[in-house]
């Protein structure tokens, strides 16, 4: 019972406890290697970004456009219905602009990073990539940017075949 | 109503929670578990099951992590079950603890919830990039900070709310921290502080994140009979929800988490609760980071779309406020031991309708307390309703 427990166990350490090995310790790297299989959806997007194309999957019954395309509708829990390419082109979701690198060290000049509504998929299928070719203080929320490809002799069948999303200028009506 | 049976919470134990304990995971298992029994005056024999929570094996390094750990939870030859749904797992554990002992299986259920964070070495962040989608994800080079800076940022530009009004929730927990003996990062800080801290990935700066943490929590769950054997104040489970969505995150639109709602209709339903926000005394949503307990309140029913910034300007979610939230200091303040730190808001709620939280007591005699978990990639909800 809290206000009446005295003691909570726990006895705190430092890292330099076991960086200088006051405190015994056991240390291993693991080294375990992994080879995914890109499966039967995501393999065709791959292959078609070496073509410089963005490929959905669509569901006749929820009428949705999905991208990342997948061979099930987890919707309607049924197979898709067939394939179709959405444009390289999309709106900025939300966006962040990250001192951090994948490992939590520090960067000096930042990555912007964004969920990138595409256009001629449906409402809300956003994929998560990069920014570039604008200072972060310019990005703005429903911003219209495009993708920025690789060379097509560069591009190997991944999502960095797009190296990133940079502004475009909207028409004026 | 429903044909199951009443359960009841008759104890409670909590480790200290810190950025590295000496204690292995086991150690901090057996300490929390053992702290519970002797709260509700019970023996390990007098547990028919028992149900662990911990999260990614990643973490410790070491795979088949429930199996490891059971003896620690004083699982040694008992009907034993290690539940795991990412951040979420810490209500989830005594929501599978309840369902062991409502089926009417079992009469009693010791319940352990435990991380040890420190473990993976020199810092756990290389284990959460792993969690990331392989093809889609991955290859851009994931950090985890990144997710939660998107949701952040997307909840911030639907609502207008700007990061004064959410750092006011750093500033509460930290505060209501200070009167927790278990806590890590209790601290009497501003929103200025929380403004110019180092940005991490804007709009998260540091001081709007929660720590990485070791610790560990249980609970002794009893049936209706057991129960009030052994205690004339038990505490009543009487609403579970939980609910997964995708793992497509950016398919979905991030301003608002429809899972924690749909989790949250679950056990008001069975709770019989009508109009949350009057009906709820005290509530301990998951706050991982400062926007998180503000989005969860919204995803909680608490309060409309929007509007828990405003509540929280106007004190409303302070201790002594109409509807206090995280009165324990909660992940900001306590601290961050993923399954560790779920099961501690479950602790705070109990020790609160027991009207045994010390310090942090909030006034108004509260009869209905709510805890919830999430996590994942942005997914899952678990929540609790608990009753005196
Ligand atoms: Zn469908």
């Amino acid at each position: 019972m809290s206000e009446k427990i005295k003691h909570y166990s726990g006895e705190a350490l430092k890292s330099a406890d076991i960086e200088e090995g006051r405190v015994p310790t056991e240390k291993c790297r693991p080294k375990a290697k992994f080879a995914w299989s890109a499966g039967m959806a995501m393999s065709r997007f791959l292959e078609e970004l070496k073509n410089g194309k963005i490929i959905a999957t669509t569901c006749n019954k929820c009428k949705r456009i999905m991208v990342p395309p997948r061979i099930y509708c987890e919707n309607c829990f049924k197979p898709t219905d067939g394939w179709t390419y959405v444009k390289d082109i999309g709106t900025i979701n939300t966006y962040s602009v990250s001192y951090l690198a994948a490992d939590a060290t520090r960067l000096k000049e930042p990555i912007i990073v964004a969920i990138i509504d595409l256009d001629g998929a449906s409402e809300s299928m956003g994929i998560i990539h990069k920014l570039g070719e604008i200072d972060p203080k310019e990005v703005k929320f429903g911003m219209k940017v495009k993708a920025v490809w690789k060379p097509p002799e560069e591009r190997v069948g991944a999502i960095t075949d797009i190296k990133y999303f940079k502004p475009i200028k909207e028409e004026k009506p | 109503m429903f044909g199951k049976k009443r359960v009841a919470i008759v104890g409670a134990g909590l480790t200290l929670f810190r950025r590295r304990l000496k204690e292995t995971g086991k150690e901090l298992s057996y300490e929390a578990a053992k702290m519970a029994l002797d709260a509700a005056g019970m023996e390990l024999r007098d547990m028919k099951s028992v149900v662990m929570g911990t999260a990614p094996d990643a973490f410790d390094g070491v795979h088949m992590k429930g199996e490891y750990l059971a003896d620690g939870a004083g699982a040694y030859h008992k009907p034993y079950t290690r539940v795991f749904v990412g951040g979420g797992t810490g209500v989830f554990t005594p929501l599978a603890g309840w369902w062991h002992v409502a089926s009417g299986q079992f009469d009693t259920c010791l319940v352990v919830a435990e991380e040890k964070m420190s473990s993976c070495y020199p810092h756990p962040q290389y284990a959460f990039t792993t969690i990331f989608d392989p093809i889609l994800e991955r290859p851009l080079g994931m950090n985890l900070i990144w997710i939660f800076a998107l949701e952040m940022h997307r909840y911030m530009h639907k609502h207008n709310i700007k990061k004064e009004q959410i750092a006011l929730v750093s500033v509460k927990n930290k505060r209501n921290a200070l009167d927790h003996p278990c806590a890590q990062l209790a601290a009497n800080i501003t929103v200025e502080d929380v403004l110019s801290s180092e940005i991490m990935a804007w709009p998260v700066q540091r001081l709007d994140v929660s720590p990485t943490s070791d610790g560990a929590a249980a609970l002794v769950l009893a049936s209706e009979d057991v129960a009030k054997e052994v205690t004339d104040n038990p505490v009543w489970i009487d609403g579970v929800g939980w609910c997964i969505d995708s793992t497509l995150w950016t398919n979905r639109d991030l301003y608002y988490p429809d899972y924690v709602e749909c989790a949250a209709r679950m056990a008001y339903k069975m709770a019989g609760i009508k109009n949350p926000p009057k009906e709820i005394d005290v509530a301990e949503p998951y706050d991982p980071f400062d926007y998180k307990e503000l989005h969860h309140m919204e995803g909680l029913l608490l309060c409309k779309k929007g509007e828990a910034p405003k509540l929280t300007a106007e004190g409303v979610t302070q201790r002594d406020g109409d509807l206090p939230i995280n009165p324990s200091g909660g992940l900001l303040g306590v601290g961050n031991p993923i399954a560790a730190a779920g099961l501690m808001k479950v602790c705070e709620i109990f020790w609160q309708l027991r009207g045994e939280a010390g310090k942090r007591q909030i006034p108004g005699d509260p009869r209905t307390g709510l805890a919830q978990a999430w996590g994942d990639l942005m997914q899952y909800g678990s929540v609790i309703v608990l009753r005196r």
